[in-house]
């Protein structure tokens, strides 16, 4: 019972960085109608961008964390400059191409200036409870209280704001959306730093429990992706949804079956899904 | 009847874009579909040759149903169509563009296409011969092996008519054939359609805005307006309709085909 | 007629180069490079298929290749003959392709190449976890050489030589370049084409898109396989890097910068970037950097790469040469007075 208690509370907190990270891809895929097959590369080297400024600029985790989101925002607005705008009326597949050379590029990038090894982000809150025989540790909670606040403020963001409604707008019908005036070119600029911003938010919350390293980002890119076809291309709670379920799939997996294989289960689950119902769980019909 | 559709619908997520439309279409027709934009005629021809699935409703071909076959399926039965943005294989040449067209009538496979077996040299063969053949009736022999995309705008449409007619259709779904096209142009297209339908004996189904075409080549017009047929029949009674022009036709359409 | 004449005699040209190269190229190191020149010429021709012909983004290529190699190692190991073991490797290959294709092609769009992403890395994992059957991380060693031919009453060959061994790859790239040409150069491929021109149309058309694409994929993925074996045997180690996704990637960049769609570019690709790769050494460190961004400039201003480039301008000096002659004639009749 404690196992089970401990493996859901680690499944919320793993869940919650999938469904923020998920939420970043499946608006750059409603947007742009591409895969950003690199946006698990930007969630890496958001984590980065922090374990440089703590570690050699000695600045505070917050100011870090702040500091990296930025930083990363500025870093999606020229991924979907150069790499992606100038491919928007070719066929997909040119697209998909380009987002392979980003994540080459973004992964080599940290492995020449910081080295192929895993790193250590120091711990900011080291103290822990325990509730109920569940040891929780602050940092793991402080994941849960600051990526719910997120997905909340995105979602306020997104439902209450004009921007945040022109986003919506455009990812629904870009064409609709370049009739009535909408300048499509800053909307998908002004997406690609929030999606790249939040992964960055993301990684830099869980960097203090986790060893970062530059291979992370291809895993949990390609989970996103996972995440995002099980809850429909394009649709946000979806992928809060399926964020959360992956989460919770793996610390169960990870807990009760076999850890060396958690990661596998994803994929396990993504192609036993396409086979059922090939357009995602909630997903609509694909003209 | 060569072609039977019964309350035929189509939502677009709460938006009616075919309204249970009862179309019947005989052997040897030469039948026109008009209306304004958004009426729903492209979608029409999108439900029955499959590319889209309908909401409701079910369409029978020589007295078979084909409701929700997949699009390479109905075009085995014999429907043949083009589309209204004209599409074609822009990469490739003219010849390979009507070569794919005949592919459903031959069925040499992977390992026939490896060794090269007796099956497949005359799959190939038959495929040339074919294609010689569509190649004349469209009139497109010059330029056989040029690529589509190096085309006119009127030879672009020849070429996807040509590609329709590969398979031997018994029924070609044509949606604006001459749309954006000059007035010699449209002549030309329109007289590849008259003989299409006289020599060759096929059954045309056409979508069309340019009334004067139309009431030269349709035996029978049927007019669509929000996604319901509003009125049927014969050219010159469907220009005397007063709800047909009400709703689309406008005065001075009917006097410049008369 | 005349064309494909002159296509013939750079084949015969390439092949007697490519049969003499040995007796010229004596060092073992520059040896080994172009055998492995020749390996990865198969995986990026078997790429091509796929991805440049039909239009998918393959992107599990190298776990196929992995399936491959796995398969000829452990069964040569197991006292299976390489003759044997190679085609079983590379069907095995072939039919994970065919099981994985089934549901992910079915529909248009990004399905398949996020499908195919995560097929890769699950490969790579299982690779790496499965210690019992594939030695985990350390991989499979003492991987024996290809099984001798025993040729009746003659002679026996053996492919224990570098020089034997290279032998045999080119045999078997020449094998794939030949069922290559022969798919290309048919009905098969011109619908491969057709539906990544313009599926909508191929499929109104008549053409069964989806068993066109899953066709496409299963036979690239049985060439990832056999190149994968061949990779085993010859080099007798492998390791989960040998499906590594970098692995792929560098097929990607070759095909690319090579010219994807057309039948040289992909060995082109596969032969010049390595050799590039190599003699810049002090680039080493940079290299998955500057193919990242190679791709993307490729992809933006030359989407069919170099091959592709060569041949627009083979296409547009033929026209010049064609217009000339025919001017010529007439612009003598209108000087006449």
């Amino acid at each position: 019972m404690e196992l089970f208690l401990q493996q859901i509370f680690n499944g919320i907190m793993l869940g919650s960085t999938y469904a923020i990270v998920a939420v970043g891809l499946t608006l750059v895929f409603g947007i742009l109608h591409i895969p950003n097959f690199a946006h698990g590369h930007l969630y890496m080297f958001g984590a980065y961008i922090a374990f440089f400024l703590m570690t050699i600029a000695g600045l505070g985790f917050w100011t870090s964390l702040l500091a990296s989101v930025a930083v990363m925002g500025a870093v999606g607005v020229i991924l979907e400059r150069l790499a992606y705008r100038p491919l928007r009326e070719r066929p997909h597949i040119d697209s998909f191409i380009s987002a392979i050379g980003a994540l080459m590029i973004l992964e080599t990038s940290v492995i020449v200036i910081w080295g192929p090894q895993g790193r250590r982000i120091p711990n900011p809150y080291p103290g822990i409870i325990e509730v109920l025989g569940v040891t929780m540790s602050y940092q793991r909670l402080i994941v849960i209280v600051a990526a719910v606040s997120m997905i909340l403020l995105l979602n306020l963001f997104i439902k209450r704001t004009t921007l945040g409604a022109t986003i919506e707008a455009v990812a629904q019908n870009r064409e609709g959306a370049m009739l009535v005036g909408i300048d499509v070119n800053k909307v998908s600029a002004i997406t690609f730093a929030i999606s790249a911003g939040t992964a960055a938010a993301a990684a830099c919350l869980v960097a203090p429990i986790f060893i970062i390293s530059p291979t992370m980002g291809a895993l949990l890119g390609m989970k996103a992706f996972v995440i995002v076809i099980l809850g429909g291309l394009g649709s946000i709670p979806g992928a809060i949804v399926g964020g959360y379920i992956l989460g919770l799939l793996e610390a169960m997996g990870g807990g009760y079956l076999s850890a060396a294989y958690k990661d596998v289960y994803a994929f396990g689950a993504l192609i036993v899904i396409l086979s059922l119902k090939p357009t995602g769980l909630f997903g609509k019909e694909v003209a | 009847m060569l072609l039977q559709a019964r309350g035929l619908s189509k939502n677009f997520s709460g938006l009616v874009a075919v309204n249970s439309v009862d179309l019947d279409v005989a052997e040897g027709e030469l039948l026109a579909i008009v209306g304004p934009n958004g009426a729903g005629k492209s979608v029409l021809f999108a439900l029955i040759s499959g590319i889209m699935k309908a909401t409701g409703g079910s369409v029978y071909f020589r007295g078979e149903e084909i409701t929700g076959l997949k699009p390479h399926l109905i075009a085995r039965k014999g429907i043949g169509r083009t589309f209204q943005t004209t599409a074609l294989f822009n990469q490739l040449r003219v010849v390979d563009n009507l070569a794919i067209g005949y592919r459903m009538r031959t069925s040499s496979g992977l390992f026939s296409t490896l060794l090269r077996t007796g099956k497949w040299r005359e799959d190939t063969r038959r495929t040339m011969t074919r294609v010689a053949e569509v190649l004349e009736i469209i009139g497109l022999k010059e330029k056989a092996f040029h690529f589509a995309s190096t085309l006119t705008q009127a030879e672009q449409r020849k070429l996807a008519i040509g590609i329709a007619l590969m398979g031997y259709p018994k029924l070609l779904l044509l949606d604006e054939p001459t749309g954006g096209l000059t007035e010699e142009d449209t002549r030309e297209i329109s007289g590849l359609i008259a003989r299409l339908h006289k020599d060759l004996k096929i059954t045309i189904c056409l979508i069309e805005h340019k009334m004067r075409m139309v009431m030269e080549l349709a035996q029978r017009i049927v007019v669509l307006n929000f996604g319901s047929i509003i009125a049927e029949g014969a050219p010159e009674k469907i220009a005397r309709d007063p709800k047909v022009i009400e709703a689309y036709l406008g005065v001075e359409h009917i006097a410049d085909s008369q | 007629m005349n064309i494909r004449l002159k296509g013939r005699w750079w084949y015969l040209a390439i092949f007697l180069v490519a049969i003499a190269l040995p007796h010229i190229v004596t060092s073992r190191y520059v040896g080994q490079i172009i055998i492995m020149g020749y390996l990865f010429s198969i995986a990026t021709l078997s790429l091509n298929l796929i991805l440049g012909y039909a239009g998918q983004a393959s992107l599990a290529h190298a776990g196929f290749f992995g399936i491959g190699a796995y398969g000829v190692g452990l069964l040569t190991k197991g006292g299976v003959s390489f003759w044997i073991a190679l085609p079983l490797s590379a069907s095995l290959a072939a039919a994970i392709g065919f099981l994985v294709g089934l549901p992910t092609l079915r529909t248009r769009g990004s399905y398949f190449a996020i499908s195919t992403l995560c097929l890769g890395v699950i490969i790579s994992i299982v690779a790496g976890n499965w210690v019992q059957l594939t030695g985990g991380y350390t991989g499979v060693v003492g991987i024996p050489t290809p099984t001798p031919i025993r040729v009746p009453w003659t002679v026996e060959i053996r492919f224990d030589s570098l020089l034997a061994q290279y032998y045999l790859v080119l045999a078997f790239l020449i094998l794939t370049m030949f069922a290559m040409h022969r798919i290309v150069h048919s009905l098969t491929g011109i619908s491969f084409m057709a539906v990544r021109n313009n599926e909508m149309l191929a499929e109104a058309a008549g053409i069964d898109t989806f068993r066109v694409k899953l066709t496409a994929f299963v036979i690239a993925d049985f060439f990832a396989g056999l190149a994968g074996g061949l990779y085993a045997s010859i080099m007798g180690s492998i390791s989960p890097s040998t499906a590594s996704m970098e692995l792929t990637f560098n097929w990607l960049v070759y095909l690319l910068i090579g010219g994807a769609a057309t039948l040289g570019g992909p060995i082109i690709g596969a032969f010049v970037i390595p050799i590039i790769m190599e003699s810049l050494q002090f680039l080493a460190q940079y290299r998955m950097l500057i193919f990242g961004v190679l791709l993307i400039v490729v992809i933006i201003y030359f989407p069919r790469g170099a091959m592709g480039a060569i041949l627009q301008l083979g296409e547009k000096w033929r026209r010049e040469w064609r217009k000339r002659q025919e001017e010529g004639p007439r612009v003598a009749a209108s000087q006449r007075p």
